[in-house]
């Protein structure tokens, strides 16, 4: 099936996120959509799957335009997506996942379970999606939950299958076997339409590359072309890839972290007997799979989530049984993995979220009231020094694109004096243009002689920035190795392998 | 957040013919003209529509339950001119009687007599919507002013009658009395929600059972119950804990009113400037982010509900010491007004002064319906269905927007009010 969109424009009033975008993907192609977080890359999608009526252009499918006035009118024409997160649910099994929204039925209305299950088999078998059908989908890990996403798809008859940023939660060696499955669909005739921000996976997989900036098809390119061509059509200026720093100089020991157990209230383990140091002036990685107890491990160094037992300490006084409050005001930086959910108030003004921790401490405020002049004016300055692009500092932090709400988070959490900064997931969700900024910003707090505990699920990101790193599964630290270890070696560990097994695969 | 959705897109400055032109023209920051947010859903200009709206609707109702325009419309055919012009003079008839009722009646012996009726509607409706609209903003619905009112009346009404102090002494102490009675109340949800977690729309329902019953209980008491204890009412309050009169003793309106401003100034002061008020606010929009960055959820929780229920403790007060009630404590003391008071501070969208604007429109129209009884043959009752209609029309700006072809603004929404469910 080939599919084509010509002119294709949507406008949100005033605001054009697509403008005349002109798109072509052959049958069995992968066509990889490449762009920046705002760029535009899901509208587009949205405005395939139906989901937006696209306000001019039109959507061509083997020569036949089409208007879908939904989802299901996409799914009719082949269309399937994967979307970003899923769409599942949870306490349903995968073959009743599978059927759901075009169920098979038997007399009298009842379910043919029987035949979902064959129809999830007899797929899994084709494409390598190996799933039992009978399993709930609650208790699928992530990766298994996604191939579940693809088989809906392709129970539909989809032609054009469409993934949304599919590699975002998944371990290396997970992304290696959907990569074979994507190789397996296009073997087959399936069209894909691959929406990705990572360079890597891109020129892996693509046949052909369209990039988009800022709502307009700035360019098509070979998948020979190189990261920083990529990366600088993305952009539309040259980035540096790879961050710059001199080896660590680290000092005392700033975080002490010792047998540290978290359960919760259910019983579950999260971090389980984990021991740690950082010291001033370096960067400690914790690289794994989202999930293995790491928001648990930050969240009790900053006195979010009271430890089971074990002990933390900074700069030698201990801090287990201190309040969040007390321990940000002992100079922690902690920026959260969720902005949107921890990190900022959509709502409240950028200004307000620069000093969503320290309204109450001079000059910004006392015990009664706040002193709004100094409020603004560290607006002004912090939204100068740190980039933040925005109309005004009075904006909503809603209305910020990812990378500028990072911006705003760093920018308060780096503008105290700090003796540690807990960071996690630094740059997930913010554009390739602003993930250098945000390096360059943590690797200059390291050399100031802050200690920096970082928790990544981007490898790239800990291979880039850490001066040690240890890899966290189901809980504990399974494995320190230096940052100069391989690919390999990292994969296996994340996945639950020992050290001395990930030694041996090198 | 790869999510792309139109309210997350970047706006960085190059970007945009319009931003571009606006640059150009001098402005570093980009402001809207009047004619910009009158065309736009701004709060504002959605709560005027929606007014104007239920008074269109509400003069619909004013023709049907006309029996002149009926008769007329029976030979409508015949004499179409005389439906229409009867169907005019109804509803003409009603919005003067209303607003005679309401702001001024120059044929009445006190021309100055409604208004001063209407300030006294308002004051208990703006104090305990502003109560309301403090709770709202901390992500918390307040159920619970009628209870709360009904507790600072039944302690300010006690100090009043039972206490005998000098002038000036008295009436601050049962202020304080009555503000006190209110916070506890209140108090009580909020140390609930913040301890155990127990949703404070529940427990303020349950309180104010428990307030009503308490206070029924009260009147059944001989040191409580005014002799010779054959009506449920408690005893007087004595003169010296009583509101002033403002406009002279032959009008209704006293001092409740000034303290009604100035618990608006407060609670604007507090949302605004006040270190609390920030608190408050940041665990109303995202408590895990207010939980992130340090502040205690659970004693913000417990500290809004004690301003929240001083606040009710105010409009007790101005009940029970002010002229509404006989200055005597009775059942229904409260007067209705802890529900009207959600309405009141719906109506307000979040703000102190929408409130205070809001609990004046209510004040007034509960002012006008009895003049509308007086002088035309509409129900009173219209009055009851004009404020529902507002709030109808405001809770679906959607309809608004339609109706008015308004362009839809990011800021717009009802997105504080619809929290205080999930709180």
């Amino acid at each position: 099936m080939k599919l084509e969109l010509r002119g294709i424009t949507k406008q949100f009033g005033s605001f054009t996120a697509n403008d005349h975008i002109d798109l072509v993907v052959e049958p069995g192609q992968i066509h990889a959509l490449l762009g920046e977080n705002g760029a535009g890359k899901s509208t587009l999608m949205n405005v395939l799957y139906g989901l937006y009526e696209p306000t001019a252009g039109e959507i061509i499918v083997d020569g036949e335009p089409q208007k879908f006035d939904g989802p299901g009118d996409a799914m009719r024409a082949g269309i399937g997506m994967v979307h970003q997160h899923f769409m599942l649910v949870p306490v349903l099994t995968v073959a009743e996942n599978v059927m759901l929204g075009d169920e098979y039925t038997k007399s009298a209305g009842m379910l043919d379970q029987r035949k979902a299950r064959e129809v999830v088999r007899r797929l899994s078998k084709d494409y390598h999606l190996e799933v039992n059908p009978d399993v709930l989908v609650e208790d699928l890990p992530v990766g298994i939950q996604q191939r579940v996403e693809i088989l809906k798809a392709l129970a539909r008859h989809a032609k054009v299958l469409i993934l949304d940023e599919p590699t975002a939660v998944l371990t290396p060696q997970e992304t290696d076997h959907l990569m074979d499955v994507m190789r397996s669909l296009k073997a087959d005739g399936t069209s894909i339409v691959f929406i990705s921000h990572k360079l890597r996976e891109v020129r892996a997989i693509a046949d052909t590359i369209t990039v988009i900036r800022r709502g307009k098809v700035v360019g098509q390119a070979d998948p020979s072309a190189t990261p920083a061509e990529l990366a600088a059509l993305m952009v539309g200026r040259p980035v540096q890839l790879q961050v710059d720093k001199a080896p660590a100089d680290p000092g005392d020991v700033m975080l002490g972290i010792e047998g540290l157990h978290v359960i919760s209230p259910t019983g579950q383990v999260l971090v389980d007997d984990v021991s740690l140091q950082v010291r001033a002036g370096e960067i400690y990685a914790v690289a794994g799979v989202q999930g293995n107890g790491q928001s648990e491990l930050t969240e009790a160094v900053v006195g979010l989530v009271e430890p089971t037992s074990g002990t933390i300490s900074l700069d030698g006084r201990d801090i287990t049984d201190t309040s969040t409050d007390e321990i940000l005001g002992r100079g922690v930086g902690y920026v959260p993995e969720d902005r949107m959910h921890d990190g900022l108030i959509g709502s409240f003004s950028i200004a307000e979220n620069l000093v969503l921790d320290t309204y109450d401490e001079a000059p910004f405020g006392n015990a009664v009231s706040l002193n709004l002049q100094e409020i603004t004016k560290n607006a002004t300055e912090r939204v100068e020094e740190f980039d933040v692009r925005t109309q005004s500092a009075e904006a909503a932090a809603s209305t910020l694109s990812g990378g500028n709400q990072q911006k705003v988070v760093l920018a308060r959490e780096m503008s105290r004096p700090l003796k540690l900064l807990v960071i996690s997931q630094p740059t997930r969700g913010v554009d390739v243009g602003s993930q250098e900024f945000v390096h360059k910003r943590i690797v200059a707090e390291r050399d100031r002689g802050t200690a920096v505990l970082l928790v990544s699920t981007e490898l790239d990101e800990v291979i880039g920035l850490a001066d040690r790193v240890g890899v966290m599964y189901a809980g504990k630290i399974i494995g320190e190795l230096p940052p100069t270890a391989s690919a390999e070696e990292f994969g296996l560990l994340m996945a639950g392998q020992t050290a001395t097994d990930a030694k041996e695969a090198s | 957040m790869t999510d792309e959705g139109p309210e997350q897109q970047p706006a960085p400055p190059e970007r945009g013919d319009v931003l571009v032109a606006e640059q150009e023209a001098g402005g570093q920051k980009t402001r809207d003209t009047i004619g910009d947010i009158l065309r736009s859903d701004h709060p504002a200009v959605v709560t005027v529509l929606a007014v104007i709206c239920a008074m269109i609707v509400g003069a619909i109702l004013i023709i049907a339950s006309d029996s002149a325009t009926r008769e007329a419309a029976g030979y409508f055919t015949a004499a179409p001119m005389d439906t229409i012009s009867a169907a005019w003079d109804a509803v003409k008839d009603a919005y003067i009687a209303l607003f005679q009722g309401a702001i001024y009646n120059p044929n009445a012996p006190q021309a100055l007599s409604p208004i001063s009726e209407t300030l006294v509607y308002a004051t208990p409706l703006i104090l305990a919507g502003l109560s309301v609209t403090l709770a709202f903003r901390a992500g918390l619905f307040n159920i619970g002013a009628q209870g709360q009112i009904l507790m600072s009346a039944a302690l300010a009404g006690y100090i009043g009658f039972a206490w005998h102090l000098p002038a000036g002494i008295h009436i601050i102490v049962a202020i304080v009395g009555g503000i006190v009675g209110g916070a506890i109340w209140a108090a009580v949800a909020g140390l609930l929600k913040a301890k155990t977690g127990a949703h404070e729309v529940i427990t303020t329902i349950m309180l104010n059972y428990i307030a009503v019953f308490f206070v029924n209980w009260l009147l059944t008491e001989r040191w409580f119950q005014a002799p010779p204890y054959n009506q449920a009412q408690s005893r007087t309050v004595a003169g010296n804990a009583q509101f002033w009169h403002l406009m002279g003793s032959d009008l209704r309106v006293n001092f409740s009113f000034i303290l009604a401003i100035a618990a608006t100034v407060f609670v604007w002061w507090l949302l605004k400037y006040g270190t609390f008020g920030f608190r408050v606010r940041a665990v109303g929009a995202n408590q895990d982010a207010a939980r992130t960055a340090g502040m205690s959820v659970a004693s913000t929780y417990i500290g809004v509900m004690i301003v929240v229920g001083a606040l009710c403790g105010l409009a007790g007060v101005s009940q029970i010491l002010g002229t509404a009630n006989n200055y005597q404590v009775t059942a229904s003391v409260d007067g209705g007004v802890g529900f009207t008071a959600i309405t009141v501070a719906l109506l307000g969208r979040g703000t102190a002064w929408g409130t205070f604007a809001a609990g004046l429109l209510f004040g007034a129209l509960s002012a006008g319906s009895g003049q509308l009884q007086v002088a035309t043959q509409t129900p009173p009752d219209l009055v009851q269905v004009l404020q529902a209609l507002v709030v109808i029309f405001i809770a679906a700006p959607g309809l608004i927007r339609l109706i008015f072809r308004l362009r839809r603004s990011k800021s717009a929404g009802s997105a504080v009010l619809a929290k205080g469910w999930n709180g």
